[in-house]
């Protein structure tokens, strides 16, 4: 997202990434400026979640870098990238809440391991984020005992525990009904704004994402090829984001996963071991 | 001909590649638990807990085998022995095996089933359900909040329970013996006392669990952690912490006796 003053939270430069001789990522460029929330967009399997595991210093690049609060984050020393960590938050697909302690310790996790907070301030801090997501109630719950869209909001509670300056969230929307799915949204955007912080949602699930970001990306095949405005994507006349916005099934995505033959051969020679 | 032996010979080389750089990187995990150790032992209350899971919650199996090879121990020690006239060195027989052998090994074997696929499945479905990967966003070392307290818990509860194994063992072997079939109660205890050297048997015996608890905690908390995060590979993972952890402390059995008891 072009940035007016030039100052963005996260700088994706020329950014590749390959799993052993596969390429998933090839060269791309992306900008997260302070106190706005970005989508990146793309189809399963397109090198979304990898993106965030580079950015998060889960995993190096094969070339480029990112650049998040202006330092390389491949380049920081374990040391360095746990400190970076401290002022980030993450929304797993699916929670990754802790199964072995309740919500109430989920949320206190971060506190306990990181500040020398008393228990009683923990108790204030943690009711306070619960209550953030709605949650105040369930803070004794254990994880088996939540629905989806629970777990989902008591891993937002937790992931924004220590007011992380980024918060980046992995498919926050997958599996969820359209009323939690409202809930979850309006939350992230609510949660970036009262904190100051910037966001990076990757998702593939327009319609809801396009209500409260700032800026997309798309990413196809590891790389950007279209980004913009909520309205300028609407507006897109480019094949691919037409067929993604529109969900149709003919376009530039094609449905058939690449064959090195052809299906009428494949038939004839029987060719396709088990 | 020559095609399926070059086949065949790369498929072996690759297997040997693959293990030397499985042994290697679990060796450099085995440091890097030594190495994180610092933080989980000074929150010990993370290893009590993990103590609790692994030892207290394997007495009932330890104990009641424990009891139930001392009994079997009393009745052929019984019937060898008294084929000589020396029925009453039956104590001596079932606590020197008991406390040189059978205590640790079996309870180690036992602990390996128990504990140590436990701990291997809990890691690996952590890993699974990206519990580890949050724990690393929130700047948290996995291996010093997980792996160590479960490590440093394998260790102290293994010679704890082969104690526990032995004591048990050596109250089956007395019932059988002196309650069921009449051996000289005096004589039993007598001679046990007499004979078993706190050094050379009771210690030997500490070390030798001390070192499958390494070894079987170790095994189990690198199988976990290097799983593949699907259910098969969580499932692979656990039965291979038994059979590989099982078989290292049969191994390992073998070393610490020669060392241990030659000529002795």
């Amino acid at each position: 997202m072009p940035t007016s003053s030039g100052e963005s939270l996260v700088k994706i430069s020329n950014l590749s990434f390959a799993y052993d001789s596969r390429p998933v990522l090839t060269g791309i460029n992306m900008e997260i400026p302070r106190g706005k929330v970005v989508a990146i967009m793309g189809s399963s399997g397109c090198g979304k979640t990898t993106t965030l595991r580079l950015i998060g210093g889960q995993i190096k690049p094969t070339n480029g870098e990112v650049r998040v609060a202006g330092e390389v984050v491949h380049r920081l020393s374990s040391d360095g990238l746990y400190q970076l960590r401290r002022r980030m938050g993450m929304l797993f697909q699916f929670g990754a809440l802790f199964t072995d302690m309740s919500v109430y310790d989920n949320v206190a996790f971060q506190m306990r391991e990181h500040t020398d907070l008393s228990e009683e301030l923990i108790n204030d801090l943690v009711l306070m984020k619960l209550n953030a997501v709605g949650l105040r109630g369930a803070h004794a719950l254990m994880p088996s005992e939540l629905s989806g869209g629970m777990a989902r909001r008591v891993a937002l509670a937790r992931a924004i525990a220590l007011d992380p300056m980024l918060m980046m969230y992995d498919e926050p929307f997958a599996g969820l009904d359209p009323i939690t799915m409202g809930i979850v949204g309006d939350l992230i955007r609510k949660l970036n704004d009262a904190l100051g912080a910037s966001s990076i949602i990757v998702t593939h699930d327009v319609q809801e994402s396009l209500k409260i970001v700032d800026y997309v990306y798309f990413v196809s095949a590891g790389k950007v090829v279209a980004e913009g405005t909520p309205d300028e994507i609407k507006a897109s006349r480019a094949d691919y984001v037409h067929q993604f916005v529109w969900g149709e099934i003919e376009g530039p995505v094609p449905f058939h996963y690449p064959s090195s033959q052809s299906y009428g051969d494949e038939i004839m020679t029987h060719s396709v071991e088990a | 001909m020559a095609s399926k032996l070059a086949e065949m010979l790369t498929n072996l080389g690759s297997r040997v590649t693959s293990a030397a750089w499985r042994l290697g990187f679990a060796s450099r995990f085995f440091l890097m638990i030594l190495m994180y150790s610092g933080t989980s032992l000074r929150r010990f209350h993370l290893t009590i807990r993990e103590i609790y899971f692994a030892g207290v919650l394997s007495l009932i199996i330890i104990l009641v085998s424990g009891l139930f090879v001392g009994m079997v121990l009393g009745l052929q020690g019984y019937d060898t022995l008294q084929r000589y006239g020396s029925a009453e060195a039956l104590g001596v027989l079932v606590s020197l095996s008991l406390v040189r052998e059978l205590g640790p090994v079996v309870s180690a074997l036992l602990f390996a089933s128990r504990a140590g696929s436990a701990i291997t499945a809990e890691i690996g479905l952590m890993k699974a359900t990206e519990q580890l990967s949050a724990m690393e966003m929130m700047a948290v070392n996995p291996i010093a909040r997980v792996v160590a307290p479960r490590f440093w818990a394998g260790v102290v509860s293994m010679p704890l329970l082969a104690a526990l194994f032995s004591a048990m063992g050596i109250f089956g072997g007395y019932l059988v013996g002196v309650k069921l079939i009449g051996v000289d109660e005096g004589s039993f205890w007598s001679q046990m006392q007499a004979s078993v050297d706190f050094r050379e048997d009771i210690i030997n015996g500490v070390i030798k669990s001390f070192v499958f608890g390494i070894i079987i905690s170790w095994i189990a908390v690198f199988e976990g952690y290097d799983s593949e995060p699907t259910a098969e590979g969580v499932s692979g993972a656990t039965t291979r912490t038994v059979v590989t952890s099982s078989l290292a402390v049969l191994a390992a059995d073998f070393i610490l006796t020669a060392f241990m008891f030659r000529g002795a």
